[in-house]
């Protein structure tokens, strides 16, 4: 009997994410009247903008890992071999960018770094990009932070750091060549996350305005019909991809096996 | 001036006073182990040494040079952790490699010396495995070829053995030893196991309470126990209350028998009450030759550990431990009989009050 409502559970589960996906996927093969085409994923290809809004995205996904990345592993690193009483704090810092919400963010952004402040990053595209991925990088702060933290949980930071300065190595040398490389899949999945945070992400981009894939799924979304859901297909094809690659690299990865 | 140099070390957590004026020369190519409870403050002076710990006062002096306020990365030593802490991104060569590499040897000269340092080991074969391909005895291996690749001053172990199983813990800290005989390398072994510790040191120094109680070779700390504490704490002792009827000639009275004690005069006077100790192995079952003091006893407990069979007797109200060789011909008395039990008076241990 207990089985019997555990599969239920699990198909209900299963059906509610699903159904959606499985109509919209459906509904964006209708293009052409009476047979399913892919006319509506061929148009959204031909368009130069999907091109440029991804590349740009892509880019800056780039640029907000390895500002993420720069940023969080060396903190989370610290704060686990010398500042363990600020744990708290820190972690409450990184889930604020769950709690406030981006249009907050970008507001604030807008107002402290516009073009008659002391830092006017605003003035120039590249300096909107730079606050753009600064933006970027405060959202994906909490799962960046939580996976690279979760890495380091798997490791003995403290013994590994003293065995490497026994040996003579400096901090660079403990963070390039010991602990990042085993906490390499937790930023890879944190990475990929980000990715995905980045692709999709509308708010920020829309109001610093650049050309980036969110406000471009959006454009096209007001206007057209089947594009939007062959676009909206398009982008879980890259989340899930990303998710593939994450499985991929711990699986490759011939040292994490023995955590496993 | 010794090799490796500690004077007057200190070190206080908070209000918790961990290492007490702590002195300790050791001499180039010395083994030297730190031996006490947990909480004694022998890690925490090994931690000091190897720089992961500043002293509250106090310097160390590695080779002549002052090392106290210098970083770990730059006092050249080599470490053995309990948990092995080998780079699990890293194969076995690479982390031998490490120290080297961050050392600026030149490839060539590096591959070179990872093979002598696993030839070293016992290991040749296992260079391009990674750590968690390992038994816990290679891992530890690893770890020590991997601290002595850099060839460094002085080698610290921190309590390498305790994560083995008995077996490999007896053959691995001979190895150690051996290894450790070939290169001449000065080393500290912090071990809370006393007979790991008198197996392989030059030197003991037995710590309690953050000070060092007594240093000195191994048969000396066994034999000649300065404290009760050392006494008490490095191998099995019974003890006996005895009291002084002529000090100067060493006489007292134990279970209503006279004993002179022939070592040692008696820091007592007449009628005080002083505490004798005897290690199991100086007590006979019976009587013997030469062990003039016999005392009647009843057999209270019998082990028999295979080479050796431990007795628990109870005599004058006390019950003593004594060990006898195992002999095909000569089984062991029952529980709950009685015995007699002897001993020589040279080697009656008198304990400080």
């Amino acid at each position: 009997m207990k089985r019997l409502f555990a599969w239920t559970a699990l198909v209900s589960g299963c059906l509610f994410f699903l159904l959606p996906l499985i109509g919209m996927t459906e509904f964006s093969l209708k293009m052409r009247r009476g047979v399913y085409s892919f006319d509506a994923y061929v148009r959204v290809f031909e368009d130069p903008r999907f091109w440029e809004t991804f590349s740009y995205s892509l880019t800056l996904a780039a640029a907000t890992i390895i500002f993420g990345v720069l940023l969080v592993v060396p903190t989370a690193y610290w704060v686990r071999l010398k500042l363990p009483q600020a744990r708290p704090i820190i972690e409450f810092i990184t889930l604020l960018p769950l709690v406030i919400p981006a249009i907050v963010i970008v507001f604030g952004y807008i107002r402290l770094y516009n073009t008659s402040s002391i830092l006017p990053l605003t003035g120039s595209a590249l300096g909107t990009d730079i606050l753009l991925t600064m933006g970027y990088a405060t959202l994906a702060l909490p799962y960046m932070y939580r996976a690279v933290d979760t890495g380091l949980r798997t490791i003995d930071v403290a013994t590994l750091t003293e065995a490497a300065q026994s040996l003579g190595a400096g901090w660079f040398t403990i963070l390039a060549r010991i602990i990042l490389p085993n906490v390499m899949t937790a930023v890879l999945s944190g990475a990929f996350l980000t990715l995905a945070i980045v692709i999709g992400e509308f708010t920020m981009a829309a109001l610093l305005n650049r050309p980036a894939f969110g406000p471009f799924m959006q454009l096209l979304g007001a206007n057209r019909a089947y594009e939007p859901p062959a676009l909206a297909v398009i982008a879980f094809a890259i989340t899930w991809g990303c998710m593939g690659l994450i499985q991929l690299v711990t699986r490759f990865s011939k040292h994490e096996r023995a955590k496993a | 001036m010794a090799f490796l140099d500690l004077s007057k070390l200190e070190k206080t957590f908070g209000t918790n006073r961990v290492v007490k004026d702590f002195n300790l020369g050791i001499d180039k190519g010395e083994f030297v182990s730190l031996l006490g409870p947990s909480g004694c403050g022998k890690t925490t002076v090994l931690r000091m040494v190897a720089g992961f710990e500043t002293p509250t006062s106090g310097s160390i002096s590695i080779d002549g040079q002052d090392v106290t306020d210098q970083r770990t990365n730059q006092r050249a030593i080599g470490m053995m952790f309990q948990a092995y802490a080998l780079f699990p991104n890293m194969t076995v060569a690479d982390n031998v490699a490490f120290g080297l590499a961050v050392k600026g040897v030149p490839k060539a000269e590096r591959t070179a010396r990872v093979t002598e340092m696993l030839q070293l080991i016992g290991l040749p074969d296992l260079g391009s495995r990674f750590p968690f391909q390992l038994s816990g005895g290679q891992q530890q291996r690893v770890a020590l070829a991997r601290a002595l690749a850099p060839s460094p001053r002085v080698l610290l172990l921190d309590e390498p053995l305790s994560a083995l199983d008995a077996k490999v813990r007896v053959s691995l800290r001979n190895e150690i030893r051996e290894i450790q005989r070939e290169l001449g390398i000065t080393t500290i072994f912090v071990t809370p196991d006393q007979e790991e510790a008198m197996s392989v040191s030059d030197r003991i120094v037995v710590m309690n309470g953050g000070i060092a109680e007594q240093a000195g070779a191994p048969f000396e700390i066994y034999n000649n126990p300065r404290t009760r504490f050392v006494a008490g704490f490095v191998g099995t002792l019974n003890m006996f209350s005895a009291t002084v009827e002529a000090p100067e000639s060493g006489l007292l009275t134990l279970a209503g028998q006279s004993l002179t004690l022939t070592k040692t005069a008696i820091a007592a006077r007449k009628g005080d009450t002083v505490t004798l100790a005897l290690r199991p192995e100086a007590i006979q079952l019976g009587r013997a030759e030469g062990r003039d003091f016999v005392l009647p006893a009843t057999i209270e407990e019998v082990h028999f550990l295979g080479s050796v069979i431990r007795i628990k007797a109870r005599v004058a109200g006390t019950v003593v431990a004594l060990d006898t060789f195992n002999r095909p011909d000569q089984p062991p008395p029952p529980v709950g009989s009685s015995a007699e039990i002897s001993f020589a008076a040279d080697d009656v241990i008198l304990l400080p009050e």
